[in-house]
């Protein structure tokens, strides 16, 4: 209750600035945060970023484990993410079991990367239908002042470049390098009182009407998406966000 | 979006899909409302060999009662798969597509009702996947655009969806089992056409941005047509209620 009269309280705040062509932070609307990223930062994980994007902090894991492909993809490795949104990131995420919204997260991130052929799942094949590497992407939350989306997944990225698979742990001779193959980069786009607006903060996630995620890839091209939120998108601003979205996204990957 | 084995043919010399389709040409539709006798509103959907039930209670009680809005009713769409709704049997209860398939279509269904003039409640939307053949999400949406217009909820309009994609370097309209599986791409897309908005919007894949233009508009495009449908389907329950054909659900 309390919570959202102080979301009307924002709405009220940020929609006044945005009449005049501000943001509370001062951002151009296609204006990303402070991006800085870190990578090999744990020692413990095959491949590892932290993200600082503005104010909010993510910490990409990678590990690696032998096991068995799934039985209708036997000629490829298994991807699998998963995204944390533990309490000690905010007053609004609740420990226990993942809710919509870290699956959500979860599910965007991993159809960037997936799609968009991150990784050469296929180079982690060792015995076709018996043993290839599981890659396990794992995003935890440690501060979290908006889109995650794209935190993650530039988390994700920076963390496969300096990947190493870890064959001589399995006995499998030396370690090689992750088989990167593209740089999907995911830019998030939210809608506010008909203004489009790149990478928003907590407070503006909070009012927003809706949300497109959209991932690219070096080509140019398209290779994942996701709206969300309440609110609706009109055929012109779709395709406004994706030509935002590839360009900012182009900017991201230059930096990586 | 795997790869396709190399001895099928997503289209064949004539510019024809498996299943015979033409590239903008959508599975056949058919759309019964009010199928249930039980919930407050009901339809029932089958698109080429997808089969798809929803049913909407509501508004009533939110539970649970920490997720009640003093301003407005909750939409909580619940979508799932029955586990002999797929070629291998599928493990029962939720998993982590279903939540997220629930929470986007949650969200897309949200916009279209007058949530504001029931506060503190919930509005339930059970969808039920009985048999699977790619296009399941859409499916659900349109089903459940009509059940919640069949059990009276105020609504600025119908949510109508389909998904556009790219197969064999083709732009098509609602890809069929094969072409999810060894297709390029895939836009589920879920449109008001009263207000010419999107609302649900996704994608996977690869593409141009000139070719995800093409299939926006295409899905869209037939988007309209679900339309008409769903309105049919909604016709043809009161029409027939008027009659005295039928009893009240």
């Amino acid at each position: 209750m309390s919570k959202d009269v102080v979301a009307d309280l924002k709405r009220d705040y940020i929609t006044r600035l945005l009449a005049k062509g501000m943001r509370s932070d001062g951002r151009q609307f296609d204006e990303m945060r402070s991006l800085k990223v870190e990578t090999n930062y744990i020692g413990s994980a095959q491949g590892s970023a932290l993200v600082h994007l503005g104010d909010t902090t993510v910490v990409v894991g990678v590990k690696l484990i032998l096991g068995a492909p799934f039985p209708d993809t036997p000629n490829t490795g298994v991807l699998t993410t998963n995204a944390e949104l533990i309490p000690m990131a905010s007053e609004t995420f609740e420990s226990g079991p993942p809710d919509q919204t870290s699956i959500e997260v979860a599910r965007v991130v991993d159809r960037g990367i997936r799609e968009g052929h991150a990784v050469d799942l296929e180079k982690l094949c060792l015995e076709p239908g018996k043993q290839v590497w599981i890659m396990f992407v794992d995003v935890h939350v440690l501060d979290y002042d908006g889109n995650l989306f794209d935190a993650a997944s530039i988390g994700a990225n920076a963390a496969f470049k300096t990947a190493m698979v870890p064959n001589k742990a399995a006995g499998l001779g030396e370690d090689v390098p992750l088989p990167v193959k593209h740089q999907p980069i995911s830019i998030t786009v939210v809608k506010i009182d008909g203004k489009l607006l790149v990478d928003p903060t907590h407070d503006e996630e909070r009012v927003a009407d809706a949300r497109l995620t959209v991932a690219t890839i070096e080509t140019g091209n398209l290779c994942a998406m996701q709206k969300g939120l309440d609110g609706a998108f009109t055929l012109d601003e779709v395709l406004k966000v994706v030509e935002t979205s590839s360009r900012i996204g182009a900017e991201i990957r230059s930096k990586l | 979006m795997g790869g396709a084995p190399t001895d099928l043919k997503l289209i064949d010399e004539r510019g024809l899909r498996l299943d015979g389709r033409r590239p903008d040409e959508m599975r056949p539709l058919k759309i019964e409302a009010g199928v249930l006798n039980k919930a407050d509103g009901s339809a029932f959907v089958e698109w080429g060999m997808n089969k798809v039930m929803a049913a909407v209670y509501g508004p009533r009680e939110c539970h649970p009662r920490h997720l009640q809005n003093t301003e407005r009713a909750l939409v909580q769409c619940h979508y799932n798969m029955a586990s002999f709704s797929v070629e291998d049997r599928k493990r029962p209860g939720p998993d982590r597509r279903s939540h997220e398939i629930s929470k986007i279509l949650s969200e897309a269904l949200t916009h279209v009702v007058f949530t504001e003039y029931f506060p503190r409640t919930s509005i339930d939307v059970y969808i039920e996947v009985l048999q699977a053949n790619a296009g399941t999400r859409c499916a659900g949406l349109t089903a459940a655009s009509v059940a919640l217009a069949d059990a009276g909820v105020p609504m600025r309009d119908l949510v109508a969806s389909v998904a556009a994609g790219k197969v064999a370097n083709t732009i098509v309209l609602d890809l069929g089992k094969e072409e999810d599986n060894f297709g390029q791409a895939d836009i589920p897309v879920g449109y008001v056409p009263r207000t010419d908005e999107v609302v649900l919007l996704q994608m996977d894949g690869d593409l141009t941005r000139e070719e995800f233009d093409k299939g926006l508009h295409m899905a869209v495009g037939a988007c309209k047509k679900v339309y008409e449908v769903q309105r049919d389907a909604l016709k043809r329950r009161y029409s027939a209620r008027a009659e005295g054909q039928e009893e009240g659900a």
